[in-house]
């Protein structure tokens, strides 16, 4: 048995917890939101730890964490979301704030390090990631990079080159697709995934051998949003070192390997499988912005559909433009089709808000 | 699961599929580009024409044409028929010899080269002794004289080229029978002329440079006479009875030496310096032709006063008082006059002179008083204004094509009335099932209407908008031609004139009804003409209207070019299209895309910055929008360093092509892997191609060194040019609900985005009373972000809808509005079907994520079987920006087959491209020629010919070698009657197959040929 008291604002909260039996931690959000009364309010909760550091708890591990080191109290700070100083977590925090003075003598101080700002880690997204290192040869490395609203360039440049192949007829020189520059600050840089001279061998599941670098270039930009190249690093020192029965095999002669590779991968990188991010966007009738569902029959879509449905519907406070609604009767698409409309038109009469002009 | 299910694997699909589709490069349309030699055959009626890339292109009758590509990318420097034969000789510029021949197979004839050879001399001789300056086919057909530049004329058996080395008339031998002071005064030079008696085959005439002329005695070894001049010798033309030599000079001068083997001549007996008496240029070749009426014709290439029209491309011709000196606005390669063919005929009796220029071919009637030109059939000089733009529309209905036609012939009354003299050869292709248009917009401001249903690609009528305009050069042009002075009689002949008098003339979109007559053009300075066939002249006012495309924005400075000024109050034009409305687009950029409803009366034009709806029954604007990204700063400033680049880049481009195409004429379209392409206009490669042309030049060299990169940055929604309206489409179809439908616009921008309006046009008997209306309905925006370039609504039976009056004309099933329509729209990277009303994506194919490549032209075609009559399929058909040609399936998006037409280099190429609807396309191979291509397997217009050598023999010396062969049959059945001449065809062509097919000896094939023959005989 624990127990705990809190802090929100001026608010002050105390409340008794199963040691032994934390639970989960969304289970234990749910509780804080109670006990404040705020279901709605998005929060951030942390609590100080032994040493007096102030540490978050968001997930399961961090909680039962922060449960098993309360003595016996547990002190548990909630901040709300939009408001939250994420600089008040981490090392020292809670006994920096008694250093004041310091600040109040040389402000600039203060000015000089601006504190790098941490955000949560469920905020955090991955922006690449090494993919497929089970089934590619050593010496490649397939990478993917994820491309979020524009806000960071991609930041790479790519040039025409060629490199040696082992082929059936002995060593022969081959052109090929390298990467010439990374920009600094740009995606591509920060991963650490990819460097200068790395030879680019796929593009979303594709070989680019036989393509010119416009193409090649088009390829990669049609694919920016969710990226994957493979690469042979010119640096190849930095390769992970598996099992001795991949390295023994693949040690020598890389393009067999590669070869047979990426006939073996090649169905897990139908590049329709990617499109989740790429609805289109439309707008009826000078309305709001919407995505362009898909019209495809399977119950994944139509699940999505649905949601997108309503999502329009409350946006709209409840207007619906009238072909909207008179579309079923006449849709004469395939049967599944008529059928996401059928589960539109259901939704929409729970709903009970059409106005039908 | 579906994604296992590989396409293209459905045998029957396979088949089908064969039966739909096949890729031929069929014909080239227009004038060579670069012409570099010319060579005709009065005996077998057909011209020659060699290109400095080294193909060689054949044209008699009309439809009668063969087209031949030396292995070696060289200048063709001559071209000669042998006598008597279906063969010819060419002469390259790396010294090597070329026999070529016109074999029949199936029952056609095709040009194909049989032999070459390069004459070499002994070891250690300079390369001069063996460096080819004339070639005389011998009438034996056996013997080949070649004189060169040490002086010597060797002699060469045909057609194993084998060299007579013991007939060689060498410049020693020569020396031997000269008088003493003959000898002291000239040195041996090169070879100018070579001739055979015109009578007697025993007797050759060589020139040589210095100025002597003599006549060799073939069986004697002597000389029979000699002649000297003071003056370097150019060219010798030797009169049809063997008395008289005409010789022409460097100086401009030319002289007539009598012939007689007794006296020798140390003077000409008349000479005459035509255009002097200050120093002209030389006369590098000429003609002396008698006439029954007695006076004889002088035909001669150059002599102009130096000084004064010494930059003047000129040919004279004097006959008793007519003198004119025939004045072409391009270099002339070389000309040659048509005369009696039969050498029995006592008189030449010219009737036609024919010229190569650079730039085109003009043929003058000697026979008419006044020399007119006569209106070749073939060969048109697409380019005489740069080629802007080109449009085709199939299937013409017969009216308006006989309207066309009238009005055009208006337009060449100056053109002589002699049938066309070039006439050698049958067409056997059959007649063209469907007329068909191709339109080309030039810079000028004109727009040419060609007739492209067949082979010959024949120049029907031509537009010129430039009288609805002010344009500072009217009057005094007129003026100065008029002042021209009297000598020389100077006349100018032709048609080619690259400059423009304005470049915001220029045409850039055209759009034809073929139902009503209807015709819209639009240009570069955002003018947007509507125009309208009447077949008499008429004299009205345009009505000017402008269409600020701007409306809501504020603030913006346009800095391009201004717009063109109107002129107003009534204009004269001539029978013809005659334009009744001028929109004029402010800001006024250069109009993007353009779209006319004939049936609705409405025409949509676009730019970079918005679009706009114009009714021309009313005369009235319905609304225009503005498609400009807030953010958009540069396209309001005005045509862009993009656009002035593009022009350049353009020209660039030709340049680069001339230069690529020596080297690379023959190499298959899409050059070596991982070549990098200098002109893919995109806009991560703009930056290479705004580089100067010598930086160009070297680029070439240093792409070694140092590497072309390319950026890879995702597009974001600010791009500069999202504005720019790529592509516009009306339909009826259903845009609110699925139980109305309506007329709509559509239009796709450079940034992805399509926008939808509904319009409401009032019915027909209330249609000038009540306005056109129109709301915007949708709105899409790709995320993809790529260029749209296309799009299309199918109707409920995934039939894509028919043109405006299509139905109305009983041409077409009227559309299925039953079922529900979808909505295809075509971006320069997918291909994507929504359904219609509401926007949802159905199906959609990436091509530029799979394959890099980029759509840069996309239209429907119907592609009929060539099994099954009355089978047919519609589908895209693509080109993207590798030169690739695809089919891609409707409505299902399945590629069905994929073809490289054009080399990925040829961005102008590619961008000239237009599809038919029948599966047909066109692009520029050059900037005066058309490639024809067909995906087609029923729709193929393909020269199919025969060139008969049975007529030949009528004409040429007895002494010929009998050569039995497919020809010989293929003749002897046209000889027999008019009955059997189909018969005796197809009997050849049977025999035909049989050779290629089987494998039996060949005197069996012989033995069957002559049972064949014998039977018919």
């Amino acid at each position: 048995k624990c127990r705990d008291y809190r802090h929100f604002g001026a608010e002050f909260r105390r409340f008794s917890l199963e040691r032994s039996k934390p639970g989960k931690f969304e289970e234990f959000y749910g509780l804080l939101q109670h006990v404040h009364k705020i279901p709605n309010v998005d929060v951030l909760v942390g609590y100080a730890d032994i040493h007096g550091d102030l540490l978050p708890i968001n997930n399961d591990d961090n909680y039962h964490k922060a449960v098993s080191t309360a003595n016996p109290l547990l002190r548990i700070f909630i901040q709300k979301k939009e408001e939250a100083d994420y600089s008040a977590f981490g090392t020292d925090t809670l006994i920096k704030k008694k250093n004041v003075l310091t600040n109040v003598l040389r402000p600039d101080n203060h000015r000089k390090k601006p504190h790098i700002v941490i955000s949560m880690p469920q905020d955090f997204r991955p922006v690449s990631s090494i993919i497929d290192v089970d089934i590619l040869p050593e010496t490649h490395r397939r990478v993917r990079l994820y491309k979020y609203g524009t806000e960071k360039p991609l930041g790479f440049y790519i040039r025409d080159g060629s490199s040696v192949r082992v082929t059936p007829h002995g060593l022969e020189k081959v052109p090929g697709i390298f990467i010439s520059r990374l920009v600094p600050g740009g995606l591509a840089q920060s991963t650490g995934l990819l460097a200068v001279n790395d030879e680019v061998l796929e593009v979303n599941g594709i070989e680019v051998s036989g393509k010119s670098l416009d193409q090649v270039t088009d390829m990669m930009i049609a694919n920016s949003r969710n990226l994957i190249i493979t690469v042979r690093p010119a640096n190849q020192r930095n390769n992970v070192v598996r099992n001795s029965r991949t390295s023994g095999s693949s040690g020598q002669s890389t393009d067999n390997s590669l070869l047979s590779c990426s006939q073996q991968i090649e169905p897990s990188f139908e590049p329709e499988d990617e499109d989740s991010e790429e609805d289109d966007i439309i707008i009826e009738d000078n309305g709001v912005p919407q995505q362009i569902p898909k019209a495809a029959p399977d119950a994944e879509s139509l699940e999505s559909l649905t949601q997108i449905e309503l999502s329009f519907e409350s946006e709209q406070n409840g207007f619906i433009p009238s072909n909207e609604v008179s579309l079923a009767p006449t849709a004469s698409g395939t049967n599944t089709e008529f059928e996401a409309h059928a589960a539109d038109q259901k939704l929409l009469e729970e709903d009970g808000t059409i106005i039908t002009l | 699961m579906r994604r296992f299910l590989r396409p293209g694997h459905d045998p029957a699909r396979e088949r089908l599929k064969r039966d739909l589709f096949q890729f031929n490069k069929t014909v080239e349309h227009g004038f060579p580009h670069q012409p570099s030699a010319l060579g005709y055959s009065p005996s077998l009626r057909i011209l020659a024409i060699g290109t400095r890339s080294g193909a060689i292109k054949l044209y008699g009758a009309p439809g009668v044409e063969f087209m031949g590509l030396h292995r070696e990318n060289n200048a063709v420097v001559q071209i000669h028929f042998l006598p008597g034969q279906c063969k010819l000789v060419t002469l390259l510029d790396d010294n090597s010899l070329h026999l070529w021949s016109l074999k029949v197979k199936g029952g056609v004839s095709e040009l194909q080269e049989d032999e070459s050879f390069t004459l070499r001399g002994p070891p250690g001789a300079a390369p001069s002794a063996t460096q080819i300056t004339v070639v005389l086919p011998h009438s034996s057909q056996e013997l080949l004289y070649l004189g060169t530049e040490s002086g010597n004329v060797f002699v060469v058996q045909l057609p194993s080229f084998r060299v007579l080395e013991d007939r060689t008339i060498s410049s020693e031998a020569v020396l031997q029978w000269l008088p003493e002071e003959a000898c002291q005064r000239r040195v041996f030079e090169m070879v100018e002329a070579l001739q055979e008696h015109p009578q007697d085959p025993g007797q050759i005439l060589i020139g040589y440079s210095r100025g002597l002329v003599i006549i060799w005695d073939l069986q004697g070894s002597r000389v029979l006479c000699h002649f000297l001049s003071s003056q370097q010798l150019e060219n010798v033309s030797w009169q049809r009875d063997g008395h008289l030599i005409v010789t022409c000079h460097s100086d401009g001068s030319h002289c007539q030496w009598p012939v007689s083997s007794d006296t020798q001549q140390p003077e000409p007996l008349h000479s005459s310096m035509p255009y002097g008496p200050f120093p002209c240029k030389a006369i590098t070749k000429i003609f002396w032709l008698t006439t029954k009426q007695g006076l004889p014709f002088t035909i001669f290439q150059g002599g102009m006063p130096r000084a004064s029209y010494g930059d003047r491309h000129c040919i004279s011709v004097f006959h008793d008082s007519q003198q004119t000196a025939f004045d072409f606005t391009s270099r002339v390669i070389d000309f040659t006059v048509l005369a009696e063919a039969d050498p029995a005929a006592a008189f030449d009796d010219p009737y036609a002179l024919v010229v190569l220029a650079e730039e085109e071919i003009v043929v003058i009637d000697l026979q008419t008083p006044g020399w007119p030109p006569v209106q070749p059939p073939y060969l048109a000089s697409l380019h005489c204004s740069a080629i802007t733009c080109s449009h085709h529309v199939s299937n013409i209905p017969l009216k308006l094509w006989e309207r066309i036609i009238a009005a055009g012939s208006r337009q060449n009354v100056h053109f002589s009335t002699m049938k066309w003299p070039i006439d050698g050869g049958t067409s056997l292709a059959p007649s063209p099932p469907q007329r068909d248009l191709l339109l080309t917009g030039h810079e000028d401001g004109t727009v040419r209407f060609w007739d492209a249903s067949g082979v010959c690609l024949r120049l029907l009528y031509r537009l010129s908008t430039v009288r609805v305009f002010l344009t500072d050069t009217d009057a005094s042009e007129s003026l100065s031609a008029q002042g021209e002075e009297e000598w020389p009689p100077l006349r100018k002949v032709g048609s080619f004139d690259p400059y423009s008098d304005d470049p915001r003339l220029g045409i850039q979109k055209i759009f034809l009804c073929k139902y009503s007559g209807y015709l819209a053009v639009a240009g570069t300075a955002g003018q947007v003409l509507l125009l309208e066939l009447n077949d008499e002249a008429a004299e009205h006012a345009v009505k000017q209207v402008e269409a600020d495309l701007l409306q809501d924005q504020e603030g913006y400075r346009w800095k391009g070019h201004e717009r063109l000024a109107a002129r107003l109050g009534p204009v004269r034009f001539e029978p013809g299209f005659q334009p009744f409305v001028l929109v004029q687009c402010q800001p006024p950029a250069v109009v993007t895309s353009l779209a006319l409803h004939s049936e609705w009366r409405l025409v949509a034009f676009g730019t970079s910055h918005g679009f706009g709806l114009f009714d021309y029954q009313q005369r009235r604007q319905v609304f225009v929008k503005c498609t400009l990204h807030p953010s958009d700063q540069l396209a309001l400033e005005g045509p862009l360093s993009r656009v002035k680049s593009l022009k350049k880049s353009l020209r660039q481009s030709f340049r680069r092509m001339r230069r690529s195409r020596v080297s690379s004429r023959k190499r298959p379209p899409g050059g070596t892997p991982g070549e990098v392409s200098l002109g893919q206009p995109q806009p991560n490669s703009l930056q290479m191609q705004t580089a100067g042309t010598k930086a160009e030049q070297t680029g070439l060299q240093n792409m070694e060194l140092a590497p072309v990169q390319r950026k890879i940055e995702a597009r974001s929604a600010e791009d500069s040019f999202t504005g720019f309206v790529r592509t516009l489409y009306f339909a009826d179809t259903f845009l609110r609900d699925s139980s109305h439908h309506c007329p709509s616009l559509w239009a796709g921008t450079n940034g992805g985005t399509v926008y939808a309006f509904s319009l409401r046009v009032p019915p027909a008997e209330r249609r000038m009373d009540e306005t056109v209306w129109a709301e915007q309905a949708k709105e899409i925006q790709l995320m993809h972000r790529a260029p749209v370039v296309g799009i299309l609504v199918l109707d409920g039976c995934s039939i894509p809808l028919p043109e405006p009056l299509e139905v109305a004309h009983d041409l077409s099933k009227s559309p299925d509005m039953q079922g529900s329509h979808q909505l295809l729209v075509v971006s320069e990277e997918q291909f994507k079907v929504f359904t219609l009303p509401k926007v949802s994506a159905k199906l959609k194919l990436k091509l530029t994520a799979l394959e890099g490549s980029r759509v840069r032209r996309v239209g429907v075609a119907h592609f009929g079987s060539c099994q099954a009559e009355d089978y047919g399929e519609h589908h895209l058909a693509v080109l993207t920006n590798l030169g690739d040609i695809q089919v891609v399936s409707l409505p299902l998006l399945k590629p069905q087959v994929r073809y490289s037409c054009i080399r990925r280099e040829d961005v102008s190429g590619i961008a000239s491209c237009v599809f038919t609807k029948y599966g047909q396309g066109f692009y520029l191979i050059s900037p005066s020629e058309f490639e024809r291509f067909s995906l087609s397997t029923k729709w193929l217009v393909e020269p199919r010919c025969l060139v008969d050598s049975a007529k030949i023999r009528n004409h040429s010396h007895p002494n010929n070698g009998d050569s039995i062969g497919p020809e010989k049959i293929v003749g002897r059945a046209r000889n027999s009657g008019s009955q059997h001449d189909g018969e005796g065809k197809l009997v050849a062509g049977l025999v035909q197959a049989h050779l290629t097919r089987s494998l039996l000896p060949a005197g069996v094939l012989k033995e069957i040929q002559s049972t064949l023959e014998g039977d018919r005989g």
